[in-house]
């Protein structure tokens, strides 16, 4: 591989002698040797594991850095490969994939394939016969005790052989690995933690939840040290493609178009398997009305708030810089270093403890004026209330960038219309305001963007209170993105398809006005001379 | 006196109402984190009493020093990461000509605005996979979660120092390119140095944005060990809430620590920055 390198970039650097001498080519090489090792090292799990569609991504990968850097062309790509390259993984491909479950039912009861919904039903339909298998159990984890996942370490009865249980199935352990007491519970287990008595009982719904599909039925837990083996009161018959219940015999017939089994009668199984459903997530936003209405009202107070929270903090900080840009101004320096200690300050914190500044019995705010206002209790105040914490987060910020671009300005050109006859006020209105959008434009589009999809804002402070009587999910401080968390994850379930397709509105929202305002500045013209 | 009025005084008047503004909310902290009470209902508007109580129980009852020192490490490495990536990008964009340069860049910005916590799912089943096939880069590693703070290498802040690369005349790197430099030469040894200042600005920016990061590391970090300064404080006021208040804002205060420390040691590059600005017009 060396060989290879050196053949291919001596003569890249060789026709310049005495230029940099070799400190270029031996830092390339390096570079490319961490590659290629790092390359090796992400094989071999990828080769135990037979994941050959990702070895062969990572062949390519590989082979096309190496082709890209040992060659003499294409340089810009070499500039832009290194930041693209983890912009393509952990950021394009998380978006793109979102945005493919839009067109899906992904959701709570729709999560995996039909083959894993089959096995949830069978598992879900466990009850104990007489006769069933009763072994010992010992709760254990193979992470933190109090937070990790669990596993039943199952004793059998007759053999002493003790397997793993997880919700992926069953797994006989190696005698060796484990020891057993006399009772047949485990006492210690090479790669699992045993959970004490307090720490099971702290997760009893979990293990009480836990069920370990086996071939006939699933094992589940009686109390903390007994389990046993049921019988799946309904299985899945290939023949006509449906559940039946062995009992009472009757069936529920799958359906691909909307990935559940549904019986004559339509009632459908709970858990489900994921299937494509064209557009429909998308017409729901519309046509829903219980969706519609709200969606629309939050869209116009989250374009306020957006417009607001930039504006104003453009327009205070803009002011403070104004007022401190001036030579005659003694202690400029302090000024400045307290004006900005805001933006020091962690911000997640900071909106935490706002909120409880707005609190209304102990609350600073209420103590200090002598005030007894429910602050998050009316739209208004809360409204008020969320943009002046924004305007406290943000100005040091828009003051930090203004008086940058302040200085930038040539004092030539304020002398000049002052010798002209200007006022101050007509020569910042004429001169320097223009002169400093020009350079902050960008900078405040993509401060709109950012405070349009302000979800800490929110999600830490009001949390979308105060919401009305009739709409428990949709407050009056909510934005859309708020909106949509909690349609996506909270209340009835999680529906990551419905709120893909909603961020992707949102997207399209945000990168329309983003564009459109980028196309009438005049930067644009400078940034792609 | 009204002459001095209408030329310094009312600048002067601005600045204090600003600060009053600034400050208020950070002295509120301060008062709590020295109230020898520690809840939110005793606390007042000025410190009531000196006691550094509540800066005792946060290191000893919580993992504070824990999770200060994996915040400032995956911070700091994804700033510094990340700006370099961000600088050898603009570099091309600000110096080179080639197809796809206006999409690519308008494309940065676009890609920025995507709700990204929503590709939350995405990311969780993404980083499954990784921890069962390298588990040094997965869950609970600082490695994993600084490589995917990295995806958000390339956007604004490479929009930011691309105009700043435009703003360095382009005879400086010509003639070095007369002498005989090469692209990568004329990068490290020309440009690189003279854009020092938005160098340390993107840096704060980036190293402040991590700092603050809570959603995608909430879910990133579970185990105590390897919680960073937003997940674990978070942690802390979730429950109880009036009663862990003055630890809460004893660690905000400790949390402000590294920013400030990295903005005094980057100040002087970005003071120079700004007035650098005004020489060349």
């Amino acid at each position: 591989m060396t060989a290879l390198l050196e053949r291919e970039t001596a003569p890249a650097e060789a026709p310049r002698p005495g230029r940099g001498g070799l400190a270029g080519p031996l830092v390339k090489i390096a570079l490319l040797g961490l590659v290629a090792g790092l390359a090796v090292w992400a094989a071999f799990p990828l080769i135990a594991e037979r994941a050959w569609t990702g070895l062969a991504v990572l062949l390519a990968a590989t082979a096309g850095l190496f082709y890209l850097y040992t060659g003499r062309r294409r340089v810009p790509a070499k500039y832009l490969v290194p930041g693209t390259l983890f912009l393509l993984v952990f950021q394009l491909f998380p978006v793109a994939y979102t945005a493919a479950t839009a067109f899906t039912n992904f959701s709570d009861g729709h999560r995996g394939d039909k083959r894993e919904a089959v096995v949830a039903i069978q598992t879900a339909s466990v009850t104990r016969v007489p006769g069933s298998t009763e072994y010992a159990l010992t709760v254990a984890t193979t992470g933190d005790p109090a937070t990790g996942p669990l596993t039943f370490l199952v004793t059998d009865p007759a053999t002493r052989v003790v397997s793993a249980g997880t919700r992926d199935g069953l797994e006989e352990l190696p005698a060796g690995d484990v020891t057993v007491n006399a009772t047949g519970r485990v006492t210690a287990a090479a790669g699992y933690t045993l959970l004490n008595g307090g720490q099971a009982s702290a997760r009893s719904r979990e293990i009480t939840g836990l069920a370990v599909p086996t071939p006939g039925g699933a094992i589940r837990s009686q109390g903390l040290s007994r389990a046993y083996e049921g019988k799946a009161g309904r299985a899945y018959d290939a023949g006509c493609d449906c559940v039946r219940d062995t009992t009472t015999g009757r069936t529920w017939t799958a359906d691909e178009e909307v990935g559940a089994f549904v019986a004559a009668d339509g009632e459908r199984l709970a858990q489900g398997w994921r299937v494509g459903v064209g557009l429909s997530n998308f017409t729901r936003l519309v046509t829903d009305a219980a969706i519609a209405g709200p969606f629309a009202r939050t869209l116009i107070w989250n374009l306020i708030f957006a417009l607001a929270s930039t504006g104003g903090t453009f327009v205070l900080g803009l002011g403070c810089a104004l007022a401190l840009h001036s030579p005659r101004v003694r202690g400029r320096g302090l000024y400045r270093t307290l004006l900005v200690l805001p933006y020091a300050m962690p911000s997640f914190a900071m909106l935490l403890v706002w909120r409880d500044m707005f609190n209304t019995d102990f609350g600073l705010i209420n103590n200090l004026f002598g005030l007894d206002v429910d602050w998050f209790g009316g739209a208004a105040s809360a409204r008020i209330a969320v943009i002046l914490v924004q305007l406290w987060l943000g100005y040091p910020y828009m003051f930090l960038v203004a008086t940058g671009a302040l200085q930038a300005i040539p004092p030539e050109l304020s002398e000049a219309s002052r010798i002209d006859g200007a006022s101050p006020w007509q020569s910042l209105k004429r001169v320097t305001l223009p002169l400093l959008l020009v350079a902050l434009t960008p900078l405040l589009i993509s401060s709109f963007a950012f405070n349009f999809n302000n979800f800490n804002a929110i999600y830490l402070t009001t949390d979308g209170a105060p919401f009305p009587a009739d709409n428990p999910a949709n407050g009056a401080t909510d934005l859309l993105i708020t909106y949509t968390y909690r349609l996506a994850f909270g209340g009835s379930g999680a529906e990551y398809g419905f709120a893909a397709a909603v961020s992707i509105f949102i997207f399209v929202i945000v990168a329309v006005i983003s564009t459109v305002s980028f196309r009438r500045t005049r930067r644009q013209e400078e940034v792609y001379s | 006196m009204s002459k001095w009025f209408a030329r310094v005084g009312w600048r002067h008047g601005v600045a204090a109402l600003a600060l009053v503004f600034s400050l208020f909310p950070i002295v509120f902290v301060v008062s709590a984190a020295l109230n020898p009470l520690g809840t939110l209902s005793s606390t007042a508007a000025v410190p009531t009493g000196a006691s550094v109580g509540n800066f005792g129980n946060l290191l000893t009852d919580t993992d504070f020093a824990r999770w200060f020192g994996n915040s400032v490490l995956i911070a700091g490495l994804s700033a510094l990461a990340s700006v370099f990536l961000s600088a050898l990008a603009a570099y091309a964009f600000s110096r080179m000509r080639f197809r796809g340069r206006r999409i690519g860049l308008l494309a940065l910005l676009l890609i920025q605005m995507f709700p990204q916590f929503l590709a939350i799912v995405a990311i969780f089943l993404m980083f499954s996979t990784i921890t069962d096939l390298w588990p040094v880069i997965g869950f609970n590693q600082a490695w994993g979660l600084i490589l995917l703070y990295l995806g958000g290498a390339l956007g604004v802040n490479t929009w930011l120092m691309k105009g700043f690369f435009d703003t360095v005349p382009r005879e400086l790197d010509e003639s070095a390119t007369m002498d005989g430099a090469s692209h990568a030469q004329t990068f490290f040894r020309i440009l690189l140095p003279l854009v020092a200042p938005i160098l340390a600005v993107t840096g704060l920016l980036a190293f402040i944005g991590t700092i603050n990061e809570f959603l995608i590391a909430n879910v990133f970090l579970t185990d105590t060990d390897a919680k960073t300064l937003s997940v674990g404080m978070y942690g802390l006021v979730a429950g109880e809430r009036n009663n862990n208040f003055g630890m809460f804002c004893a660690g905000t205060l400790l949390t402000a620590i590294p920013t400030v420390l990295v903005f005094q040691f980057l100040q002087r590059y970005i003071v120079n920055g700004l007035t650098a600005g005004a020489v060349k017009g």
